[in-house]
């Protein structure tokens, strides 16, 4: 128990420092996404066409647009951030190309399969951790795996090289209630990777996070995207965050959702924590508030709201 | 740090052993009060009993055989209403939680029955089943059944919606989420419902039991309440106790066991 508290307190930023980045124990997935990466520039891992979503009042029957045409590629081994104010619909969006929330109209394929529903060709990290309460890390780790009928023993193998990754090691057998936050996050990281996606979808994946853990788990997020270069498509309403990871920035208008700008990071990789101190970081994110504070409506038209 | 830990295990001891002897000296000071109200008769003995009176009338129960006889009797009727209880009660329970339109259905039926005294049937279930252990059964199934149904209807209904949504997001099929997720957020309410229905069980046999027939705890206590051995009817409440603390000891016990993942 003692071992558990310790691992609560200071695991997160020592074991940031302990494991130095080219000892990477998925050295062949980087390869390979590189690989697919060269091969398929053709075509796009994402390709979303004119997405309208449209909601509909579960009590009144009244129906919200929340997206209203939005078109949106991601290359292979791209890192794309959609950011906006909260309640602009890029949450909705996220759940769109997810296969949890139904599209009014439009079209979303993902490696050239137009998608409706959730499948293993994209994976889900929600802000929420949500952990099975009753499952032990390991076996959260292994559940969408389990789902698809992995055999256990191959399900624990996959595992095991992503457990280093996000750095849960002797963290295996204990339930998610006994972890901390930061922690509980790296197996839902953990959890969406082990399925191999083409498509990783984080939903503000740090939001519920305190500030230091926050930063400290972005930078993890950092290497460990170095180190397997997955298509990413990331929401979060933290523009520092998007310039931190993201090749690409598209900055969504208040609902219903339209894209009013899309910025292309010019900052190299693989990218440490510090890029945040070049000036090129500073101009980014400028740049993008700019754009959202543009985006958001006006006094006048809040008093109307009211 | 370590003196520290052994210091708090002894404080905890100590409060442990208070505890104990603070609720030993109540029953000490209730049964001393009841032996002096009888032996100076202040009460009718005769109507009242006494410890030393009920002690020695259980050791007679004891040495003849009689009680053991009639605990069987009582065990037999309980465990087997209540196995019953939990094969039907459980999967109906979960089918009304988890299908809409059953639970649309069949919920109206279900509190009507669920707020009807049971023993109002039992002279319904004699004729039906006559007055051998038939009907005990019958009537503590009755009532043991439905605080399963519901506490299983309202685990269903109680889901968190965010583990759900993690199953569906990983592609989980309606069966699959049935098992990863609905079955094992589940077990909490199971076990509550059956502490609930183990209570309502035996409820049932005891009813039953003085209600007609010719063997089991009730009868006996029935009988000897009917013909003014007091201190038989003691005997019989205190074993009925018993059955109810052991039972339930054991299942809190087990609820420990299956719940680890909610206590850090």
């Amino acid at each position: 128990m003692n071992e558990a508290f310790a691992a609560r307190d200071f695991g997160t930023s020592l074991r940031e420092i302990a494991v130095p980045p080219q000892a990477s124990p998925v050295a062949a997935d980087y390869d390979e996404a590189l690989a697919r990466a060269a091969s398929s520039d053709a075509e796009p891992i994402l390709d979303v066409r004119d997405l309208v979503v449209t909601y509909q009042n579960q009590k009144t029957g009244e129906l919200t647009e929340a997206i209203s045409g939005v078109s949106l590629q991601i290359e292979p081994g791209e890192f794309v951030t959609v950011v906006g104010l909260s309640g602009c619909g890029k949450s909705s969006f996220l759940s769109a190309v997810a296969g949890l929330l139904k599209a009014s109209s439009g079209t979303i394929s993902v490696a050239g399969r137009e998608v409706n529903k959730p499948g293993p060709d994209r994976s889900v990290v929600f802000q929420k951790a949500t952990l099975l309460p009753w499952r032990t890390v390991m076996d959260n780790i292994t559940y969408g795996l389990d789902l698809r009928g992995t055999p256990k023993k191959e399900a624990r193998r996959k595992a095991e090289k992503y457990i280093d990754l996000v750095q849960l090691r002797g963290f295996e057998h204990f339930h998610p209630n006994a972890l901390s936050g930061g922690m509980q996050q790296r197996v839902n990281l953990a959890r969406a990777l082990v399925t191999d996606p083409h498509l990783l979808l984080l939903d503000e994946p740090f939001a519920a996070l305190d500030a230091i853990t926050r930063e400290s788990m972005q930078n993890e997020l950092l290497s460990i995207w170095d180190k397997t270069r997955k298509s990413v498509l990331m929401v979060t309403h933290q523009i520092d965050e998007a310039v931190l990871l993201s090749d690409r920035v598209i900055v969504f208008s208040t609902r219903p959702a339209r894209i009013v700008a899309e910025i292309k990071i010019k900052l190299p990789r693989p990218r440490a924590p510090e890029v945040k101190f070049e000036e090129g970081f500073d101009r980014h994110v400028k740049e993008i508030f700019a754009h959202i504070h543009q985006s958001a409506p006006k006094k006048k038209e809040w008093s109307y709201e009211i | 740090m370590r003196s520290d830990r052994s210091d708090f295990r002894r404080r905890k001891l100590l409060e442990n052993a208070t505890g104990l002897l603070l609720s030993g000296a109540v029953f000490v000071a209730l049964f001393s009060l009841w032996e002096a109200a009888s032996t100076y008769e202040w009460v009718d003995p005769m109507f009242s009993s006494s410890p030393t009176k009920v002690v020695l009338a259980a050791w007679e129960l004891i040495s003849d055989g009689t009680l053991l006889k009639h605990t069987i009797a009582s065990g037999k009727v309980f465990l087997s209403g209540f196995a019953m209880a939990v094969a039907f009660g459980v999967p109906i329970g979960v089918a009304l939680g988890w299908f809409k339109w059953f639970n649309k259905a069949l919920s109206p039926l279900i509190s009507a029955f669920y707020t009807m005294p049971r023993i109002a049937l039992m002279p319904v279930f004699i004729i039906w089943f006559g007055l051998g252990q038939g009907s005990k059964i019958a009537l503590v199934l009755l009532s043991a059944v439905f605080p399963l149904i519901v506490n299983m209807q309202v685990a269903m209904q109680n889901i968190d919606q965010d583990y759900k949504r993690v199953g569906i997001a990983y592609g989980a099929s309606e069966w699959q989420l049935f098992k990863t997720i609905a079955l094992p957020s589940s077990v909490p309410f199971l076990l509550t419902g059956l502490r609930l229905a183990m209570g309502r069980g035996l409820l049932g046999v005891v009813a039953a039991e003085v209600f007609g027939g010719a063997e089991g705890l009730g009868y006996l206590i029935q009988y000897a309440g009917a013909t003014f051995q007091i201190d038989i009817v003691f005997v019989g409440v205190v074993v009925i106790a018993a059955f109810g603390v052991i039972i339930d000891r054991s299942l809190s016990y087990v609820s420990h066991k299956l719940d680890y993942w909610k206590i850090a």
